[in-house]
């Protein structure tokens, strides 16, 4: 009887876990749906869900009209440069943090997260003057610290979480067979922390991936990556859904794909020092 | 021996030979333009080639949906960061800026170009002080778009230029909750270029103004309460469901689905509820000027423009000068003309287009041409005001303000709020700003 009363109730609970997850990614899906739609099935009402031409105009129009390429490439270079300047300047604060705490660790902690509840358009301006100062506007190279410094009080936060689970006894026995410090980050904790570290790198690759402040306000030709692309899209007079959604899918395709094959690390990292 | 020779020698003309033309494509001028996303905007970009083979300039295209074009545009000519050689700005920007001096005047255009063929209205919008500061890339103005076989069934006759009195009229004629049709959908949406334009402009049709001669906002006056109240008492009875909601994209498309009775938008609109592959309705489609009160000599039509404009201080104003000249020429006209045929071609900027038999054909271009010649944006309203404009006060400051009336009023318009309280509101936010402006 209990048993079957168990196997009820998970079966309720995968049927509400599974409608939960089809809610959550519903928008997505449609926005793909859209993409294969003419504009006057984009805005037909009643909606029409699968039962329309599908087309392929609309990736054809974007192909087209930009250069898909150039923008993409952008986007890899800006998330994936950003993502590895952030770790190597987080993981060495964070250790420190984590195995050789001060008085004041937790404060500036904190502190470095309330930098993140600054709305990003109050430094727009001393940040777009800075950049034309060092000749920087439109740069890729400049965008990539940009985006480190705005994302690395996340990256920090999750290492510091990550390294206090990490026993500091096994550090000590390190230091008592003599491992220098330089070993003991290197041949010791970085191994051991690699799960946390792979799932900071992939949720700030997608932070920096979806960044579309400063992407767009600091770029114009060379270095616009894929928020821009998308922004070129969206019109305020005249029926543009089905395009914008081919663009919008075709910027978001890289970064669902990699979510998709490393969803274990990432609802692990985000999980993590959760539940205590 | 000779063939050695004549072999080094040709070697080293190829070499020569290359080399220069790395370094003439290397150094041929390339200018930036940073525009707006829409058809007409797009369909240029397709014909930059064409100007890039006559001149030797390329160009490099920007596009951004408007509102971050704006953003992005005030960021970049306030610090002058030199991004762009090109803007698309409108008429709103382009006096302030003019007047800064943050725009290259466009007073060196050719004869060719023959500046006087520019519609007077545009002109004027787009200058300061009588100096012209961007060049129109196409116009527009906004008018009534009407069911005609609805307005048939309704055995009524849609006037040439009707007043809002009839237009309530019809509505309630049209209006048919059972099969979905709304008699009548307007801009609602928050947002000065959104709801804020068109109720600004239904307020100029009822005689009110945002501003006396001494910048004291007007909003306590009993015009603004008329039309704002007939506005409201209008569209809660045959407008539709969320009108507050309601934008340019959300009415066109119930427009195109054969949900709305009539609908007063932008003249662009015109191309595309009659585009049979967007519109149910294209077969049905007629024009009118926009309504006015009875008794006001104003119409609730505005006056727009998208323009191109050189920022002072870039590096390649030569190259940006001839791309302007040939963009909003009349050859370019043609050339689209030719390839896209007559409907397609930028309107609202040039009186020759007007002219052109051609062009005479398309259904919507007299109607458009009247809206525009009907709108003026020195004397907007009855009253005499200090200020610029006819859907917006060319003031820096007006964006946030109207933002925030417009706000106000679509609370009104939700019914959250009294349209008194509304209109209170209004007056108090705009003189509130006004003053911390320095302007009272």
């Amino acid at each position: 009887m209990a048993r079957a009363v168990t196997s009820r109730r998970k079966a309720l609970n995968t049927t509400l876990a599974w409608l939960v997850g089809f809610l959550i990614f519903f928008p997505i899906l449609w926005t793909i749906l859209t993409s294969f739609k003419t504009e006057a099935d984009a805005i037909a009402n009643p909606p029409v869900f699968l039962f329309f031409d599908w087309t392929l105009e609309n990736y054809e129009v974007v192909q087209e009209r930009s250069n898909y390429m150039r923008f993409l490439w952008n986007s890899i270079f800006i998330a994936g440069g950003s993502t590895i300047l952030g770790l190597l300047v987080a993981i060495p604060a964070a250790w420190s943090m984590a195995f050789v705490p001060s008085r004041r660790t937790k404060d500036i902690l904190l502190w470095m997260l309330s930098t993140k509840m600054l709305p990003a358009v109050g430094v727009l301006y001393p940040i777009y003057l800075l950049c034309i100062q060092l000749g920087v506007l439109d740069n890729r190279y400049a965008l990539v610290v940009i985006l480190m410094l705005i994302n690395l009080p996340i990256i920090v936060w999750m290492l510091y979480t990550y390294f206090r689970e990490i026993p500091g006894e096994i550090l000590e026995a390190a230091r008592m067979d003599g491992a220098s410090l330089k070993d003991e980050l290197l041949y010791v904790l970085t191994p051991m922390a690699i799960p946390g570290i792979a799932s900071t790198l992939l949720l700030n690759f997608i932070l920096a991936w979806n960044e579309a402040f400063w992407t767009l306000n600091l770029t114009a030709v060379d270095a616009a990556p894929l928020t821009a692309f998308i922004a070129s899209y969206s019109s305020p007079e005249g029926l543009f859904f089905a395009k914008l959604s081919a663009a919008s899918t075709m910027a978001i395709a890289p970064i669902l794909i990699l979510g998709w094959f490393s969803q274990k690390q990432l609802v692990r990292g985000l999980t993590f020092g959760a539940v205590k | 021996m000779f063939f050695k020779a004549a072999l080094r020698t040709s070697t080293a003309l190829a070499l020569c030979v290359s080399a220069t033309a790395a370094f003439a494509e290397s150094h041929a001028p390339t200018i930036t333009i940073a525009t707006v996303n829409n058809g007409d905007m797009i369909r240029m970009q397709g014909y930059t080639d064409q100007f890039t083979e006559e001149t030797g300039i390329n160009v490099e295209w920007v596009t951004l949906e408007e509102n971050v074009l704006r953003q992005r545009v005030t960021t970049d000519i306030t610090t002058n960061g030199g991004q762009f050689d090109i803007m698309t700005i409108g008429m709103y920007e382009t006096p302030i800026w003019g007047a800064n001096g943050w725009l290259v005047p466009l007073d060196g255009l050719s004869e060719e170009y023959n500046v006087d063929d520019l519609l007077p209205a545009m002109r004027a919008g787009l200058s300061h002080d009588g100096t012209l500061y961007a060049a129109p890339f196409y116009g527009e103005s906004s008018m009534i778009m009407y069911r005609t076989d609805l307005m048939d069934a309704a055995g009524l006759e849609m006037p040439e230029a009707p007043t809002w009195q009839f237009i309530r009229e019809a509505a309630a004629a049209m209006d048919d909750p059972e099969n979905g049709v709304n008699g009548v959908c307007l801009r609602g949406k928050p947002g000065w270029g959104e709801g804020g334009a068109f109720i600004t402009v239904t307020g100029n049709s009822f005689g009110a103004r945002w501003f006396d001669e001494d910048w004291n906002a007007q909003f306590d006056q009993p015009e603004w309460a008329e039309a704002l109240n007939f506005y409201v008492s209008l569209m809660n009875d045959y407008g539709p469901d969320g009108y507050e909601n309601n934008g340019f994209t959300e009415n066109l498309n119930l427009f195109n689905q054969g949900l709305c009775g009539m609908w007063i938008d932008a003249t662009v609109a015109a191309s595309f509820v009659t585009n049979p592959e967007d519109s149910t309705v294209a077969d049905s489609v007629g024009f009118a000027l926009a309504p006015n009160s009875e008794g006001v000599d104003r119409r609730a039509n505005w006056l727009w423009a998208w323009a191109l404009a050189i920022p002072a201080g870039t590096q390649q104003e030569d190259a940006a000068m001839q791309f302007i000249e040939w963009a909003t020429s009349t050859d370019y006209i043609e050339l689209v003309a030719e390839n896209e045929g007559w409907a397609n071609v930028p309107p609202g900027a040039r009186t020759s287009l007007y002219e052109n038999p051609n062009y005479q054909d398309v259904p919507f271009a007299q109607m458009t041409l009247d809206s525009i010649l009907a709108a003026d944006p020195t004397n907007p309203t009855v009253d005499p005001v200090p200020y610029v404009g006819i859907q917006f006060v060319a003031i820096p400051e007006f964006a946030g303000i109207a933002t925030e009336v417009s706000q106000e009023f679509a609370a009104a318009y939700a019914g959250q709020i009294s349209v008194e309280e509304a209109l209170e509101n209004a007056q108090a936010i705009t003189n509130e700003a006004m003053e911390a402006a320095g302007y009272r």
